[in-house]
């Protein structure tokens, strides 16, 4: 534990030094957003299209954030001063994945306002309290296949390439969920012509996707656990 | 032969033997179904071709495991043949589905039915199976790593079957039932026979692969043992193993 405190600690310094990776990924998903807005040709997105619009934004940016993650120790030989200490090697997963936790999270503080300037979804202040809680499930998500599909990447010759098209089937399930339930989340009612209600209260079924989400979360982080030993072998 | 390649011959005989039995039954024996008719033919092979793609996936995890715990290089070898056979009787497998789809439903593609969405999303994360090997170089790291993307490959076979039923359940209604739960007899019995031609292609083939790739290893030692090191052309990068 205290190693990847070490580890996270090391890379959060680098990053508030640096500030390679998370000003990227904020643009990057504030551009999606305008180029969704040109794309669909819409003011304003509701129901599954706005989470769809909002899911897809995040993964790829998320993407973007993964294919930098091991490009460091790679470079810098950060790997063989790891494999040097006598640490278990667990402690590295942990730490890229909580720092990788950690980007989604800070780029999210900056995309979910975003979201709402540019898509202005009816009723988004309401679902913000629900969205936040997907947001963090899908965020671990993320960052555990992240963590994993960066440390197989890493090693290969086009690792910008293998990450991104290992890395999207395997995030598949977490994309569903997520979207589905923050979909169900920001429905509305359509009152009448050109004027619509967001569905609030206990009806919506968003809770169930939240449940397939944190299982999907739980599964995976088991396996990566499983495996990740195997990947930092010299 | 190889040590690891036994029973080829009779493998070999008792697929022709089933595959023959089971086309026979299918396209003489089973009936011709009232809805669809002759064309529903196609899912004697389109069915166990899927199922025995989705068990050489899930194969080849079990196979990539066996080769992070055991570190012999058989194993990397089985876990590639199964991962490569199944990817061949999936693409297979989806060609038919979608004649299949398009005859019965009238569509090319159905994203309301789960088990073609998921199949779909399976495939796609194998295909990167072949260009993740190719791109790393060095055969041990190669062999590790393609292992332990078999046994989250593997892994995730199941899992994201329900997630995707789950989705479908709930934004579509159930329309279609793939499931031949309530079969008439005749249909079963071809529909198995089917199943197990099918299973046996996949072994051969998979032996097969197995067998080409280690004589190829073995003709390339003793070429080099007759000629000299420097006369044998080194081995181009690979994405299999050997």
């Amino acid at each position: 534990m205290r190693v990847a405190w070490a580890i996270l600690r090391k890379d959060l310094t680098v990053e508030l030094r640096t500030l390679e990776t998370v000003p990227a990924m904020a643009i990057f998903t504030v551009a999606t957003f305008v180029i969704f807005h040109f794309g669909l040709q819409r003011d304003s997105l509701s129901g599954q299209l706005a989470a769809g619009v909002f899911a897809v934004s995040l993964l790829f940016a998320a993407v973007l954030g993964t294919n930098r993650l091991f490009v460091a120790e790679r470079e810098q030989g950060g790997f063989d001063g790891f494999l040097l200490a006598p640490v278990d090697r667990t402690a590295m997963f942990l730490a890229k994945s909580a720092a990788l936790f950690l980007y989604l999270t800070v780029l999210e503080i900056i995309a979910v306002p975003a979201f709402g300037l540019f898509a202005a979804p009816p009723g988004y202040g309401g679902a913000l309290g629900g969205l936040i809680v997907f947001l963090l499930l899908v965020n671990l998500a993320f960052a555990i296949l992240g963590t994993l599909v960066s440390a197989i990447a890493v090693h290969t010759r086009a690792r910008d390439l293998i990450g991104p098209i290992i890395g999207l089937p395997l995030q598949i399930p977490a994309l569903i969920s997520f979207a589905i339930g923050t979909g169900k989340l920001l429905a509305v009612h359509t009152v009448g012509p050109g004027e619509v209600l967001p569905v609030h209260g206990a009806h919506h079924p968003a809770g169930e996707w939240l449940l397939v989400l944190a299982l999907y979360d739980v599964f995976t982080a088991l396996l990566a656990y499983a495996v990740f030993d195997f990947l930092l072998e010299e | 032969m190889s040590p690891h390649v036994k029973h080829l011959r009779p493998l070999t005989i008792a697929t022709l033997i089933t595959f023959v039995a089971g086309l026979s039954l299918t396209f003489f024996y089973a009936p011709i179904e009232l809805n669809e008719g002759f064309v529903q033919k196609i899912f004697y092979i389109h069915v166990p071709l899927a199922i025995v793609s989705l068990c050489g996936y899930v194969l080849g995890g079990i196979f990539g495991l066996m080769y992070l715990r055991t570190g012999k290089r058989v194993w990397d070898m089985r876990s590639y043949c199964a991962i490569h056979m199944a990817l061949i009787f999936s693409i297979g497998g989806i060609v038919a589905g979608s004649i299949w789809a398009k005859a019965a439903w009238g569509h090319w593609w159905v994203w309301s039915e789960p088990t073609l969405v998921s199949y779909l999303i399976v495939i796609l994360l194998f295909c990167t199976y072949q260009p993740l090997r190719f791109s790393i170089e060095d055969p041990e790291r190669q062999a590790t790593y393609a292992a332990v993307f078999a046994v989250v490959g593997g892994a995730f076979v199941p899992l994201n079957f329900i997630v995707v039923r789950l989705s479908v359940q709930y934004l579509h209604p159930r329309v279609f039932n793939l499931e031949g739960g309530n079969l008439p007899g005749s249909m079963a019995l071809t529909f198995y026979v089917m199943l197990l031609a099918v299973a046996l292609l996949f072994a051969t083939l998979m032996k097969y692969e197995m067998l080409a790739k280690e004589t190829r290893g073995q003709t390339r030692r003793l070429r080099r043992r007759l000629l000299g090191d420097e006369n044998v052309a080194p081995i181009g990068r690979s994405a299999a193993p050997l």
